[in-house]
């Protein structure tokens, strides 16, 4: 076997290597993936039990409570994003690695999103269905979640990376995330809603793309500035 | 022939003052050990030199520059080995290692020669989190030894080893120093090598 | 002048000039409400739509731009804090958001007190401006809230500057978007004043108030950031000679 002089691993061998083993962690952990979809089945069952059958209601109300309740569902596994490294010492590695550490940001949420944010989006037309919401909306639903729940967790990541190892993190971080998070829940329904009555959505859908645009150039670099801070 | 030096280096914790002025100079084949009663320091005295923390005044120079300028070229010539193995649980020993391979240069071909000769060849296929304490701290210096980087930084490396792990620690150090590299070590144990050593005492 | 800053810089000077200034802010501040206040009350004319409900501007409107303003003051010194590496400037933004939150909290609740008479209750979402002021509130809670979930006064300073700057990003993001959010419904927002010219018997008043609020904001901020230096400083030599000053060094 010839051994030639290994090489410093590329960029995008950094960033490849970090989703993968995030996804491969989450496929020995079923949880991880299934925890976040179950809650948003349950909160969306509990939506119609709570306000009654009455279709148009449901179907006026539908577009909100899907979004409420993505929204929560993607937010219980943000905790978690970096809590685990921390507790095992590979936070530390990630840290000392010559890899820049907004890319491995950036791939933490990422892999955060494929195994919180993606299930979401593909559950989401069988809701939408379930609350009568009209078919014309299937797609928007679907557009608007998906650049919602990206930017939820790169944002996510920026309030994990500076609660990490404190005690009651966990709400702290909803506090600190949803204030923030409130544009895109405000566009993403409000889209979906013109949609489902028929009416132009474009507006929407390029403010949630900016913000999402906006999202995947700025966070990773307030990701890892908060990654320094809290393993001083 | 690499340098690692620190100048002045001043770190205050909260209300207590760690270390102040504290200076060292370190070439290739030295051995610099970081001595002193628990909680003294050592830890953070370690981190600081990593980078992991900044130091409230003087700095930390690779080569004569400031670690601060160079982060990412400093980073690619040192390896860290603390208390926590910094290997995910759910993941097999050589699937870690070969994760590792992407974030940092490791000649991952000396791999199995490696794991054989630090006794967890056999390990491979278990999840980390079922190896015992003894053998994950081997395969910790597995990543030491493939990563080839000059600069190794030991936070208490014998710590949960037996005589023969113990051993193995020292065997695996001559060699690195040997070959020109150079390590920082927080221990509580006598080290003899024949290597030049420094001392750096904390109170 | 580069050393009259790097004197303002060093805090047992700060502690002793901010001393000086603060009466100043403070009786000019004094002035300046008294002056709208009265004005505000008795020279000026009902509006011709609200009648005298409308005098309530005279504390919302300087109340929601001091809540604004005191943000912009947290999150710059915050980042000059981070960036600069100046404990000062963390102070200041230590100081500020306490500050900005009972800015915001007047701001909403007389907010909804100048609303119930249109409105008919005491909240209506519709309202672009209260509802943005109600998550600017949120946002500052959440700052505050970090700080306090940090012991480490360092730890604390830095992380809470990170949120500051997240937070200032996404500030006029939310006010954008909580526009657009209302402007889709439709619904009674709170009339401009006196029309789309507003009469200047009304407007100096409210000019005063908001001059006047301002200053209030920097005689207490000084107040506040030269107790945060005290603490933070607290085993210090200067401070020591302060508290025992028979105390030979």
């Amino acid at each position: 076997m010839s051994d030639r002089e290994p090489e410093l691993p590329g960029l995008l061998d950094g960033l490849v290597c970090v989703i993968r083993r995030d996804l491969h962690l989450a496929w020995r952990r079923p949880g991880d993936v299934l925890n976040p979809l179950f809650f948003f089945a349950i909160v969306s069952t509990l939506f119609p039990l709570a306000v009654g059958p009455d279709a148009e209601q449901l179907a006026l109300n539908g577009p909100g409570v899907l979004w409420v309740a993505a929204l929560l569902a993607a937010l219980l596994s943000l905790n978690s994003l970096f809590l685990n490294d921390y507790e095992d010492g590979t936070l530390e590695q990630l840290l000392l690695s010559p890899q820049p550490l907004p890319l491995l940001a950036l791939a933490k949420a990422i892999a955060h999103w494929l195994v919180s944010g993606l299930p979401l989006v593909l559950v989401s037309p069988l809701v939408a269905m379930s609350f009568q919401m009209p078919a014309r909306s299937t797609a928007v639903t679907m557009l608007t979640l998906t650049l919602g729940t990206v930017s939820l967790s790169l944002l996510g990541s920026i309030g994990a990376a500076l609660t990490v190892g404190l005690n009651r993190g966990n709400a702290l971080l909803s506090l600190l995330v949803l204030p923030l998070a409130m544009p895109v829940l405000i566009f993403g329904a409000r889209t979906v809603s013109l949609a489902a009555a028929g009416d132009a959505t474009s507006a929407g859908v390029y403010f949630l793309g900016a913000y999402c645009m906006l999202a995947l150039t700025l966070a990773p670099f307030a990701t890892a500035a908060a990654l320094r801070i809290s393993n001083e | 022939m690499a340098e690692l030096s620190g100048q002045a280096l001043t770190l205050i914790r909260g209300d207590r003052c760690l270390f102040r002025g504290l200076e060292f100079a370190l070439k290739s084949g030295e051995l610099l050990t970081v001595e002193g009663p628990n909680g003294s320091g050592k830890t953070t005295l370690m981190r600081a030199i990593a980078g992991l923390i900044d130091p409230d005044e003087g700095m930390v120079r690779w080569n004569d520059t400031n670690v601060k300028r160079i982060r990412q070229a400093f980073h690619a010539s040192l390896v860290w080995m603390a208390h926590r193995p910094g290997f995910k649980g759910d993941l097999t020993l050589i699937e870690n290692l070969r994760f590792e391979s992407g974030l940092r240069t490791m000649r991952m071909s000396m791999a199995e020669h490696h794991l054989v000769r630090l006794g967890v060849a056999t390990l491979t296929d278990i999840p980390f989190r079922a190896l015992s304490a003894g053998q994950q701290r081997r395969v910790a210096l597995a990543r030491l030894i493939l990563t080839e980087a000059p600069l190794w930084l030991m936070d208490e490396p014998f710590a949960n080893l037996d005589a023969a792990g113990q051993d193995l620690v020292f065997e695996v150090l001559r060699e690195h120093l040997r070959n020109g590299g150079m390590c920082v070590m927080a221990t509580h144990q006598e080290v003899e090598l024949d290597a030049p050593a420094h001392r750096v005492r904390l109170q | 002048m580069w050393t009259f800053l790097h004197k303002l810089s060093s805090p047992p000077h700060f502690y002793d000039l901010a001393a000086k200034m603060i009466p100043w802010f403070a009786a000019g501040s004094l002035l300046l409400i008294a002056y709208g206040t009265v004005a505000g009350l008795f020279f000026a004319p009902p509006d011709y739509q609200q009648k005298d409900a409308f005098r309530i501007i005279y504390v919302h409107v300087p109340a929601a731009y001091l809540s604004m303003m005191a943000y912009v003051v947290m999150a710059v010194s915050a980042g000059i804090g981070l960036i600069w590496r100046m404990k000062l400037a963390h102070a200041v933004a230590a100081g500020a958001a306490p500050l900005g939150a009972w800015f915001t909290f007047l701001a909403l609740v007389t907010g909804s007190i100048w609303g119930r008479p249109m409105w008919g209750t005491w909240w209506e979402w519709g309202d672009p401006r209260l509802t943005s002021e109600l998550i600017l509130l949120f946002l500052y809670f959440g700052y505050m809230a970090l700080r306090a979930a940090i012991d480490d006064t360092a730890r604390a300073d830095r992380a809470s500057a990170v949120l500051a700057l997240v937070g200032a990003v996404n500030v006029p993001i939310i006010h954008f978007s909580v526009e657009w959010w209302s402007s889709l419904h439709q619904g009674p927002t709170l009339i401009r004043v006196g029309g789309p010219a507003i009469e200047p018997v009304m407007l100096w008043p409210l000019l005063a108030m908001i001059l006047g609020f301002m200053l209030l904001f920097v005689a207490l901020l000084l107040g506040r950031v030269r107790t945060e230096v005290l603490f933070r400083e607290r085993r210090s030599r200067w401070v020591r000679k302060l508290v025992y000053p028979e105390e030979t060094a």
